[in-house]
């Protein structure tokens, strides 16, 4: 369903994606997991037509997300690492807009609104302003809202990020009943060592832009002779601490905080 | 088709919804209208150029079109961080649709704001000289609106962060307001600053407002409207070409 060869991102002399290649097959759960600035994100923004590629080749679902943008927007949903809902839009408008720029056509769209707001349990909130939404269930509406026009691949970038662990655990269980009765294909990235163990296939661990180790969460661990997956990761990208330097989105995101009294 | 419609109404939405906003954003055209319209009053008077209050309303409107187009346009900036751009331009829609709606949106709510000081500034005493030429004032704040929207999502398009923003405020936003011609005619005035008010586009749009409005003009209806629509266009194309570089 995804399929990436030698894939290279550069800005100026940093390489944040080196020489990448993997393949996640059709239905198949799929974790890119490593350290913070590892290239992941880089990775899924090339992945959805957001960078374009220094040089390699990516194909979703056939199609060279290149050259077939659009064909290849409306086979994806995403759910972006920082929230990209509207707030001063209600709960169902976003869905709507969602909708509407995916071409879903009405009587369709309303009905999948309806039965994904029911599945993540947000129906009752429909008509309430998404900035009055705790961080769960906003996390809740994007997920759903990526499902509104049956993607056939779902990308997931650290979505549990801030969440406690009941909201967490729901996330993943309606990700996991939707990824087999609708047969979507997830690609996620997530921190948490235990998530990417009990929900997906495969793992594909990236560390300094270079993929370092591919197989299920089985094969990882037997591969580094570890125990746990979390001990695993550690053996594969050494202990030491990767700090990314604070972008302009970071002191956005401060400056709205002072704003909104912290509420964000 | 669709696609610009629904983000025309997301637009339209959150400045109907934004209560606060709407109240604030009437508060500067407020103080120019009555305290520079009456306070400048006797003055204006006693040089034989009549009411200030008359004089002085046109420009005011066209301020409030101005600043409320090109903040909509430069929330582009909000709507990077806070994540709905991304959204959008994931999105199977040509990035020119997605850039026209948003522009259309920004638009409409300007005028909307400038109606709503146009009915301010009736209520204060303002009397336009000839009734059947007041929508061709719409005409004017519409021009100014898609000039000023277009322009606002161009810069919006590459700026990112608010030091840029302040930047902007103060060296595009407020010289366009101050040389305008919105508070002092434009007729007469130094070399220089004549030069500069030329090259404004806001000058043509409350020029043009003044001609159908009172029935004073400095370049002429027919002049400002060339200028504006000539412009309108051009920044309508360079915006969406800025709007089509924007990486996330």
């Amino acid at each position: 369903m995804i399929s990436v060869r030698n894939l290279v991102k550069s800005f100026g002399a940093f390489t944040a994606v080196n020489d990448v290649s993997f393949d996640v097959g059709e239905g198949e759960i799929f974790a890119f997991l490593g350290p913070n600035g590892a290239g992941k994100t880089t990775t899924i923004k090339m992945l959805t037509t957001l960078l374009k590629p220094s040089s390699g080749t990516i194909e979703l679902d056939g199609l060279d997300p290149q050259t077939k943008q659009n064909e290849a927007r409306k086979r994806f949903g995403i759910v972006f690492q920082d929230p990209s809902l509207d707030g001063d839009m209600t709960a169902w408008e976003n869905m709507e807009i969602h909708g509407v720029l995916y071409h879903v056509p009405h009587k369709l769209r309303r009905q999948r609104i309806e039965e994904l707001m029911k599945l993540f349990e947000l129906w009752d909130r429909k008509g309430e302003q998404v900035k009055k939404f705790s961080g769960g269930m906003k996390r809740r509406l994007e997920i759903a809202r990526g499902f509104l026009h049956t993607p056939r691949i779902l990308f997931l970038d650290e979505p549990t990020l801030g969440l406690d662990p009941q909201s967490r655990n729901q996330l993943w269980t309606h990700v996991k009943r939707l990824n087999e009765t609708e047969k979507v294909t997830v690609f996620l990235t997530t921190h948490y060592m235990d998530e990417a163990d009990r929900v997906a296939h495969r793992i594909g661990v990236i560390d300094r832009g270079k993929l370092v180790a591919q197989g299920t969460p089985k094969e990882i661990k037997e591969q580094t002779a570890t125990e746990s997956l979390e001990d695993a990761f550690l053996k594969l990208t050494g202990s030491t601490i990767r700090d990314e330097s604070a972008g302009s989105a970071d002191q956005m995101r401060q400056f709205a905080r002072m704003w909104s009294g912290g509420k964000r | 088709m669709s696609a610009i419609y629904v983000l025309w109404l997301r637009e339209l939405k959150r400045y109907l919804r934004s209560r606060v906003q709407l109240v604030a954003s009437l508060g500067q055209p407020m103080l120019y209208l009555l305290v520079l319209g009456f306070g400048m009053g006797p003055v204006f008077q006693r040089a034989g150029n009549g009411s200030y209050l008359q004089f002085v309303a046109p420009g005011v409107i066209g301020m409030t079109v101005l600043f409320s187009s090109i903040f909509s346009g430069l929330g582009l900036l909000w709507d990077r961080q806070f994540g709905f751009l991304k959204e959008t331009l994931v999105a199977p829609v040509p990035r020119l649709q997605i850039m026209i709606g948003r522009t259309l949106g920004g638009a409409t709510v300007a005028v909307m704001q400038g109606l709503l000081v146009s009915i301010v500034c009736i209520l204060v005493g303002f009397r336009p000289a000839h009734m059947a030429l007041v929508p061709l004032a719409l005409v004017f704040m519409i021009l100014i609106a898609t000039v000023f929207s277009a322009l606002g999502v161009a810069i919006g398009s590459s700026l990112q962060d608010m030091q840029g923003f302040q930047l902007i405020m103060n060296f595009l936003v407020m010289p366009i307001f101050f040389l305008s011609g919105a508070l002092f005619p434009l007729a007469g005035l130094p070399v220089a600053l004549g030069l500069a008010t030329r090259i404004d586009p806001l000058s043509y749009g409350i020029d043009g407002m003044r001609s159908v409005l009172l029935g004073q003009a400095f370049y002429g209806a027919p002049t400002d409207l060339l200028v504006l629509v000539v412009l309108a266009m051009m920044l309508l194309v360079f915006g969406a070409y800025r709007f089509s570089k924007i990486e996330v």
